[in-house]
């Protein structure tokens, strides 16, 4: 009834093909950015900047560069933490050793290193698949890794080896204040989050997506596996890259490897796991539903005046935290964002189901 | 399908009332109370050695309240929150806390104050790292929100460093530091690489990652080069399993040294008495039980069962007493700053003067019922980290004894090493260092 397209004629191509075919996804998405860039920074605590807005939206961003990879084009990665990791040392060498390059300018170019990088790693992609290639892509974390740690020369010779982000700033504004950090996220993933949907439903995008459903039939059909593939790598670690620097510049601050370690890899392919993978809205889900429900589980004792133990509530946290991952997978294993196209699909119908 | 919905509505439900929750939180303030933020671990691989320490901060926090009714009559209010020692969650419970106006916070973890110490200038907060955190922010021209009291990661190395060579000359021998590898166990290496230079012994460095439960291969290492000394700088699971692992490559015990948060009870227990001879330098103090200060906590706390810990046998370990000690000295710099602004609820910047002049003789700390596990300490603008002294002690297999005399880190020598690092990072972040000349 409310969400009935019935009357909406596509008349010209261009209205066909535009982001959002139906009239009440294209009010609810502008309603929605016209929220999150207009209202939210005047209601928004500190807190929900700092600690759950501005990390959500960054491994969004991360998950929507992995869900390129794995869910696009099919191809199992476990070293997106790494990619992230050079993002972020790459972001970091540049701001001290090029000072006054433009803060947007390094996170681009941060994304170009991880872009070389990542097509190089996945050149193994092109002969080998499934959990093998996993595995291989899992050395890529470990050398990353391993890199960081221990060749001074990307930490600056810092004695810790933790470095830590000099002031941001852009066109002489400081990126300080929580606002000033959120906004600048939310509009770097937002460009990014539209240039994945249309390379997705663009020519590269349908390439990746018939190398992912059989790769010998999209070879048959004249796709060539050796770009598609290392094309799905190259962009895929590009997001990735940005997320990492910005992971590090915006939302640490300072930063050590142990911060994009293998567990930041499982994190991510969780998330878009959970999310949905294929789907840009399940990077954001998926993203949502790791990052900020523990912390809301975390909180919930408090809020309800149960007075527990701080290791109890912890406890409960991983139990109830992974209860919902078991619970979601089973009702629903296509992902989050399956949830939400079947209500799509429900409302359409409500309120006479045939 | 309807289920599936309702469940999807109802998480969604829940996900929203905790985003208003937090906003509804920061109203119930109570303004006639310090806020003591509480960052603990008492889940996880660090827990055997986060646990006893969060008593002791807890629990003295609880007795100055109880048997003096705050600090000069102002109560103090303390939250926990777990962050299972993983550095985002950290940042994230001091967020958490940062509506309720901390003025002190004592994280407990070197990665977590590198992360902080970029936020608490613009914050207000003072942080406090006692016995760890970053060596360079005892130079508090430039770490002005910095206090690394009791001792740095270079004082412990380098006091470490002298009791050796006062065995006998360090040239052409070897010394391997087995540390974690983080920002804390790399603290220290930029020291031993100096004192190599100067003392001509060749330093081996074995990195375990975290958590540190699988160093096998570290310690085959360590079989192949025989060591003279091995350095310990783990933190949690990580110290026992160094133990263990060394009895299986049968490395001596008695030429094995922890740092002073790898020498504490739940580290050489699970080893049980195989851990005998084991060393460790100790910040001050070791397991000390019995003195006015413990017995105070046993009549106004456990007596009452009012207590953190599970029973009061842990009050006085190793941990424990780190805890208190560092919750003692965060309200002697509130009673500082009370001294000088007036005995009310003092701000951040308050406490940051006050943690400035904490000036503790002899005397004062064997009045407040510390005895002698706190050396005199005295900070200023320029010396953020008080003293630098400690003692070897040595576990016989029950308890832990000291079995050296007093070790005193040769300042001459990691001063201008502090000096040169303080200064690289004020250029780095374009913090123009304060004139101590100048300060009050």
């Amino acid at each position: 009834m409310i969400y009935r397209e019935a009357g909406q004629f596509k008349t010209t191509y261009a209205s066909d093909q535009q982001l959002f075919p139906i009239l009440q996804d294209r009010v609810f998405v502008i309603g929605f950015l016209v929220f999150a860039f207009g209202v939210m920074p005047f209601i928004g605590t500190e807190y929900l900047f700092r600690a759950i807005l501005v990390p959500f939206l960054i491994l969004s961003l991360a998950a929507l560069g992995l869900n390129i990879l794995v869910g696009y084009c099919g191809q199992v990665s476990l070293g997106t933490g790494g990619f992230m990791a050079i993002g972020a040392y790459a972001a970091y060498n540049l701001a001290v050793r090029v000072p006054d390059l433009n803060l947007i300018v390094i996170f681009l170019l941060a994304g170009a290193c991880s872009t070389v990088v990542g097509a190089l790693f996945g050149i193994p992609s092109l002969r080998i698949k499934g959990f093998y290639l996993a595995v291989a892509t899992l050395a890529a974390q470990f050398f990353i890794d391993w890199m960081f740690a221990r060749i001074k020369w990307f930490t600056h010779d810092s004695p810790s080896g933790n470095v830590s982000a000099p002031p941001l700033q852009v066109f002489g504004f400081p990126i300080e204040s929580p606002e000033a950090k959120y906004l600048f996220v939310l509009a770097f993933v937002c460009v990014f989050a539209l240039v994945a949907r249309n390379l997705a439903r663009g020519a590269i995008g349908r390439a990746w997506m018939a190398t992912r459903d059989m790769d010998v039939a999209a070879e048959v059909i004249g796709i060539r596996p050796m770009a598609a593939k290392l094309s799905a790598f190259a962009v895929s670690s590009f997001f990735v890259g940005v997320a990492g620097a910005l992971w590090a510049f915006v939302y640490l601050g300072s930063w050590e490897p142990l911060a994009f370690d293998v567990n930041r890899s499982f994190q991510l392919l969780f998330m878009i796991i959970i999310g949905g993978l294929g789907s840009i809205l399940g990077s954001f889900l998926g993203a949502a539903f790791i990052v900020v429900l523990p912390l809301v589980l975390n909180q919930v004792p408090g809020w309800l005046g149960v007075h527990m133990s701080t290791a109890t509530v912890s406890h409960v946290e991983a139990m109830v935290f992974g209860a919902l991952i078991v619970f979601f997978l089973i009702v629903e294993p296509r992902g989050l964002a399956r949830l939400w196209a079947i209500g799509k699909e429900k409302l359409r119908l409500w309120p006479f189901p045939h | 399908m309807k289920q599936l919905l309702k469940s999807k509505a109802a998480a969604l439900a829940i996900a929203a009332a905790g985003v208003f929750g937090i906003a509804a939180e920061t109203a119930a303030q109570s303004s006639n109370e310090i806020f003591m933020p509480v960052l603990v671990y008492r889940t996880g691989a660090y827990a055997p050695n986060g646990i006893p320490w969060a008593d002791g901060y807890v629990d003295y926090i609880k007795l100055v309240n109880e048997r003096d009714g705050g600090v000069n009559g102002i109560k103090l209010a303390f939250e926990e929150c777990e962050f299972g020692y993983a550095t985002d969650r950290g940042v994230e419970c001091y967020e958490r806390f940062k509506s309720k106006k901390p003025v002190l916070i004592n994280p407990l973890s070197t990665g977590v104050t590198f992360a902080l110490t970029d936020k608490v200038p613009t914050d207000k907060v003072v942080l406090f790292s006692t016995g760890y955190g970053r060596a360079d922010s005892a130079d508090g021209s430039v770490f002005a929100w910095n206090f690394p009291l009791l001792g740095t990661y270079w004082s412990a190395a380098d006091m470490l460093v002298q009791h050796v060579k006062s065995k006998g000359p360090l040239k052409g021998k070897k010394i391997a530091l087995v540390y974690h590898d983080s920002p804390y166990g790399k603290e220290p290496i930029k020291l031993l690489e100096e004192r190599a230079k100067v003392e001509g012994f060749q330093l081996i460095l074995l990195p375990v990652t975290h958590p540190g439960v699988e160093q096998k291969a570290t310690w085959l290492q360590v079989r192949q080069q025989r060591p003279d000394y091995v350095f310990l700088w783990g933190w949690g699971v990580m110290n026992s399993t160094s133990i263990k692992d060394a009895i299986a490559v049968s490395y001596p015990r008695l030429q094995m040294y922890g740092v002073w948060w790898s020498s504490a009870e739940p580290d050489v227990t699970p080893a049980e008495t195989a851990s005998k001879g084991y060393n460790g330098i100790a910040l001050g103090h070791s397991s000390e039980k019995g003195l006015p200060v413990h017995a105070d906590m046993v009549k106004f706390l456990y007596d009452k069962g009012k207590g953190t810990a599970k029973g009061k046998d842990e009050v006085g370990s190793v941990l424990y007493n780190r805890g208190m000690i560092s919750a003692m000295l965060s309200i002697e710099a509130i009673k500082a700053a009370q001294g000088k602004y007036g005995k009310r609820v003092v701000t951040g910047e308050e406490v940051r003067w006050g943690a400035e002049h904490i000036n503790l003789d002899a005397a004062k700390i064997k009045a407040l019922g510390f005895g002698e596990i706190v050396q005199p300490i005295k900070t200023s603008c320029r010396d953020h980290e008080g003293v630098r002294r400690g003692r070897i002690h040595t576990w016989d297999g029950k308890a832990w004894s000291y079995t050296s005399d007093w070790l005193e880190a040769d300042n001459k020598f990691v001063r201008p090493l502090v000096e040169a690092s303080a200064k690289a990072y004020a250029a780095e972040k374009k913090i123009t260092p304060r004139d101590c000349s100048k300060e009050g």
